[in-house]
Parts: structure tokens; C-alpha cells; sequence
């Protein structure tokens, strides 16, 4: 099983493929083996998380070593992605079943994206994940256009727009990079950089275009006017997938391009270049969350809520010491479980009583105390009351701001908790405290497979909250080596 | 920095060249021309990045290993990138023929008054 790491990106692929050719002799094949591949990834992800807990994995592709060819290196951070995106595609997968968008092309596009996220997240060369970069947003555009009408087909064609140009900055700054050392291997890249100076142009630029081509695929304040579209345009399993996977993945790119390529001592050497990132984060933090209280439909508002919290991420990366980031990746995965929910109850609940404003959630306890018990208990994780990983991820966060003596970014993050409450109380105070609207369209069927997971999710969001300080300690020594 | 842009002129023209491709994308209405303003925009990256291979008098290591070489390794790489533009252009247009059934417009401003209704 030494082929583990290059699997883990074939299977997906293989997977996706397979279900066109079922889909070809019986046409209702296509769930079954989608679901089956999505098992087989799920476990596949584990077994080498489990070895790369213990220490990194390295496989050399196709025979020619590094810094030649390609290098998949698989240490805690990236075991911890591939595991969510695993985890989280099957659950997504169970919820859609019924509900989503129900053709063998659909399936394999969403196996497509999983193998290409799995890949960003294992790659150890930066053209490597530019590749995969575009191969994760070719399979979300064509996913989030898989809606009916042509409001998702408008929101794709943006959403394709605008990552083009994120991708394309990211693309040029590979090439600055390659300019200025000759190499492409990120161990060999932080080697060489070293080498040619961090005072380099050539390497603050390579820097800058990295850093702004990824700020537009983890939808930073600026930059995030794709977001909101497709969220809110996508039919409600795909807006809950790639709410909880694409933005994520790109986050933790950044976290592997800042550390990994160029390394801590750069961002001491230039302040410039922290400066980026605080304003990055402080910006998105404070506008998402004014623009989420200014929504009143539902999936829009979470989107906004999504650059909110993606600036905690990234402001965790400006502060870049161990609390700080371990704090990030404690958040990447608690949002994506929660956000994730979020989405799922939120197509719950539009499906079996037709809401989908805020207005509209006026007394659904009544109505639906199913959806509404998981939307509510999702949302106070999503503010960070304890004991749910919302918590756990802000706390890190804050605690390495104040021990980096970041004081205004450290204030942000601390009032960004009182921010997400703006947003979410009036839900919460609509759902819970007053008299059920009138506007009673339960129409479709709600599936056992739908219930399960957004209950699955809720449950998650407590349960990972709890385990989250044993999984820091499982975290500390890769965390340890982003920053040697 | 004016050294470094003497001595590799073609960083210039890279940006000019994205620059255009830029303009076309934000100030066309018509969606098509929107499509071919991001083609002229990762044209002007992939340029870069063959420009960057460029050595005087240099020759492909082919069979004998010349001296000086010019480096394969952008050129491959931009094959790769070019096959991802293609790939991207495929589906900006499919969608466009979805929204052009729905819509009836190629034009992004009538969309939007429409789309608002």
C-alpha cells in the first residue's frame, strides 16, 4: 500500500469516470457507485492519516525524484484536509441523494472535484496545485451551474470569471517564482528563495501575486463578489459542498504557500508582506459580517458569514505563531462541518416549508423542530459557544494574537465573535420567540438520508469541539515544523 | 527595480498584455467578448512564461546537451496550462448557450434587468 498518496488522487478520478460508463448500461447506477467511491476514499484518507500523524509521507510520481518531478508529501495539515474532504463529500453525497441535483453527470463532476481538492491538499509542487487548483474550480463552476434556470447558470459563469483571474495571479506568481530560483518543489522553492534574498523584487512579487490569486479563491473581502452568487444560485447540496470544501482547501493553500514556500522568515524579513494579510483579514471580518446583517435571504447571508470567518483564517496566518495556527486549522475544519450543516438544514428547511428569507423563519420551531433544533445549534457553534469547535478554533486564534501582542488584530478577532452574533441572533430570535408565518408551502418530501446528515452535522459540531484540544496535541509537531 | 525591468523587457509587455485582456473582460457588456477578454489575459501569462525560458544563442538539450540550454521545463508547462485555458473557455461557453436559451441576451446589462424581475 506504499501507492497510498497517489491513490487517494486516482481513486476519486477513477470513481468519476466509472460512474459514466454505469450510467451507461443502467441509468440509475449512478448514486450507488459514487457512494461506494466516496466510501473507498473515506477510508482510504484515514489509513494515510493515520501514518502521516506519525510522521511525514513523501511519494515520488512516476519514478523522477524531487525537485525534478512531483512530490506528494502528506504530513499532519494535509492528512487533516484529505480527511475532510472525504468525510464531508460521502455526507454531502447521503444528503443528496434525494434532494440534489440527480444525474450521472452531476456525480461525476462531484467526484472530479473531490479528487482535485484531495490533490491540492497532498501536492508538494506548486505547479502541481495550480493545476489542481483549476481542476477543483473547472468542477465547481460546472456544479453550481447544475441548478435549474438560469440564475445558476449566471452565478457560474461570475463565479468562472473571476477564479480564472485568481488562478491566472496565482499562475503568474509560480512563474515569478520560477524566474527567480528555477525550481518548482515548495521544500526546494523555501530553500532557494533563501538563497536568491528575501529582499528580491522579483520574490516580494512572486509573493504578492500568490497571495492575491488565492485571497480571490478563499473569497476575501475585495475579492468576494463571486461568493455570494454562487452560494446563493447553486442548487442546496452543492452550495453545502463547496461551502464547505473549495474555500477551505484554498485556505489551506495559503497556509502552505506563506509557510511552507516561503517560510516565516520571510514575513519577518518584510512587513509588507504580514501587513497584506492583517489587512486581508481585519477587512473581511468586519464587511462580512456588516454585509451578512444587510441579507435577507438566507443562503446569501451565509455566504457573507463565510468571508467573515475566512478572514479569522487568514488573520490567524498574519499572526503566525504555533497557538494562532493551530487555532486556523481547528477553524478550517469546524467551519466546514458547521457551514457545511448550515447549507444542508438550510435546503431542509426551504424543502419542507418552502422558507428561504429571514423573514420566513418566523416560528419554524412550530413547524419544523427538526431543522430548526439543527440550524440553531449549528448557528451558536458558528458564534463560538463553547463547548461546539467554533469555540475551540476562535479561542486559538485569539490566544495567539494576544501572545503575538497583535493588539488591533487581536481586538478584531475578539469582536468578530460579537459580529457573527449580529448576524445570527435575529434568526435565532425569529425561529425560536415568534409566531409562525403564514406562509406554509410544505410541498416536497424530506428524505431520512436528509434529516440524518444535517442531525449528523449538528452532532459533529459538539462532538469535534470536545475532541478538538486532543487534536491539537495530535497537531503540534506539524505545526511546529510550518514554523521551524 | 528599473534594472530589473531593462534587463527583462518582457515582464513589461506580459502586464500590457494581461492589462488589455483585463479591460476587455470588465468593460465589455457582451459575454462573448468577456470569454475572449480572459483568453487575452492568460495569454499574456503563458508569453511570460515561455519569454522567461529565452536564452541568447541557446539550443533544446535534445540528443547532445548543448551550451547554453534553453530549459524545457516552461514550455511544458504552459502546454499544461494552455490545455486548462481550453478546458475553461469550453465550459465559460456552454454556459453562455445556457444563458443566452434562458435569457435571450448575450448582452450582461439586459441580463441583469431581466434576471431582477
Amino acid at each position: 500500500m506504499s501507492d497510498l498518496p497517489a491513490m487517494l488522487v486516482a481513486f476519486p478520478m477513477l470513481f468519476s469516470v466509472l460512474v459514466l460508463l454505469a450510467g451507461l448500461v443502467r441509468q440509475d447506477s449512478g448514486w450507488p457507485v459514487a457512494a461506494v467511491g466516496a466510501a473507498v476514499q473515506v477510508v482510504a484518507a484515514a489509513v494515510l492519516a493515520n501514518r502521516a500523524f506519525e510522521e511525514t509521507v513523501t511519494y515520488v510520481v512516476g519514478g523522477f525524484s524531487a525537485p525534478f518531478g512531483i512530490e506528494l508529501v502528506v504530513d499532519g495539515l494535509s492528512a487533516t484536509m484529505a480527511v475532510l474532504v472525504a468525510v464531508v463529500a460521502l455526507a454531502v453525497l447521503a444528503y443528496s441523494r434525494v434532494a440534489g441535483p440527480r444525474s450521472n453527470a452531476f456525480y461525476a463532476v462531484y467526484l472530479l472535484l473531490v479528487g482535485g481538492l484531495t490533490g491540492m491538499s497532498i501536492t508538494g509542487d506548486i505547479f502541481n496545485m495550480y493545476v489542481f487548483l483549476e481542476i477543483t474550480g473547472l468542477a465547481a463552476y460546472a456544479l453550481v451551474a447544475s441548478g435549474e434556470g438560469g440564475r445558476s447558470a449566471l452565478a457560474a459563469l461570475k463565479y468562472l470569471i473571476v477564479g480564472t483571474i485568481g488562478a491566472s495571479l496565482f499562475l503568474l506568481g509560480i512563474g515569478y517564482a520560477y524566474v527567480a530560483t528555477g525550481t518548482l518543489n515548495m521544500a526546494d522553492l523555501s530553500a532557494q528563495l533563501l538563497e536568491v534574498g528575501y529582499g528580491d523584487p522579483l520574490v516580494q512579487a512572486s509573493f504578492a501575486l500568490l497571495v492575491i490569486g488565492l485571497f480571490v479563491k478563499v473569497a476575501v473581502f475585495p475579492l468576494h463578489a463571486w461568493q455570494p452568487d454562487a452560494y446563493a444560485g447553486a442548487p442546496d447540496s452543492v452550495s453545502a459542498f463547496i461551502s464547505a470544501l473549495v474555500s477551505t482547501v484554498a485556505a489551506y493553500a495559503l497556509i502552505r504557500i506563506v509557510f511552507t514556500v516561503f517560510t516565516i522568515d520571510f514575513l519577518q524579513a518584510n512587513p509588507e508582506a504580514r501587513s497584506l494579510l492583517a489587512a486581508g483579514a481585519v477587512v473581511s471580518i468586519v464587511f462580512g459580517s456588516v454585509l451578512a446583517v444587510s441579507q435577507t435571504e438566507i443562503k446569501r447571508m451565509l455566504a457573507y458569514s463565510s468571508v467573515s470567518q475566512f478572514g479569522l483564517v487568514v488573520g490567524a496566518v498574519a499572526v503566525a505563531n504555533e497557538t494562532a495556527l493551530l487555532g486556523a486549522t481547528i477553524h478550517l475544519v469546524g467551519h466546514a462541518v458547521m457551514k457545511g450543516g448550515l447549507f444542508l438544514a438550510a435546503g431542509l428547511i426551504a424543502t419542507a416549508t418552502g422558507a428561504r428569507t429571514v423573514d420566513d423563519y418566523a416560528g419554524l420551531v412550530q413547524r419544523l423542530p427538526l431543522g430548526a433544533g439543527a440550524f440553531g445549534a449549528l448557528v451558536l457553534g458558528m458564534v463560538g459557544v463553547p463547548p461546539a469547535v467554533g469555540f475551540v478554533g476562535k479561542w486559538y486564534v485569539a490566544l495567539g494574537a494576544v501572545e503575538a501582542e497583535s493588539w488591533p488584530l487581536a481586538v478584531v478577532i475578539l469582536a468578530s465573535t460579537l459580529l457573527t452574533l449580529a448576524y445570527f441572533a435575529r434568526i435565532l430570535e425569529r425561529m425560536f420567540f415568534r409566531e409562525p408565518a403564514s406562509t406554509d408551502a410544505g410541498s416536497a418530501q424530506v428524505s431520512l438520508g436528509m434529516k440524518a446528515t444535517v442531525v449528523v452535522a449538528a452532532l459533529a459540531a459538539v462532538v469535534l469541539g470536545m475532541l478538538a484540544f486532543e487534536y491539537g496535541q495530535l497537531l503540534e509537531p506539524t505545526v511546529a515544523e510550518l514554523l521551524a | 527595480m528599473i534594472d530589473l525591468l531593462a534587463s527583462r523587457s518582457y515582464f513589461l509587455v506580459a502586464f500590457l498584455l494581461s492589462g488589455i485582456g483585463t479591460y476587455m473582460l470588465i468593460g465589455n457588456g457582451n459575454l462573448i467578448k468577456k470569454v475572449i477578454g480572459m483568453n487575452v489575459f492568460q495569454t499574456g501569462i503563458f508569453l511570460f512564461f515561455i519569454a522567461s525560458a529565452f536564452v541568447k544563442g541557446g539550443s533544446p538539450p535534445l540528443l547532445t546537451a548543448p551550451e547554453p540550454y534553453v530549459s524545457p521545463l516552461p514550455h511544458v508547462l504552459i502546454l499544461t496550462a494552455i490545455v486548462v485555458g481550453v478546458s475553461l473557455t469550453a465550459v465559460a461557453l456552454g454556459l453562455i448557450v445556457r444563458i443566452y436559451d434562458v435569457y435571450g441576451s448575450l448582452d450582461a446589462a439586459e441580463i441583469e434587468v431581466v434576471a431582477d424581475e
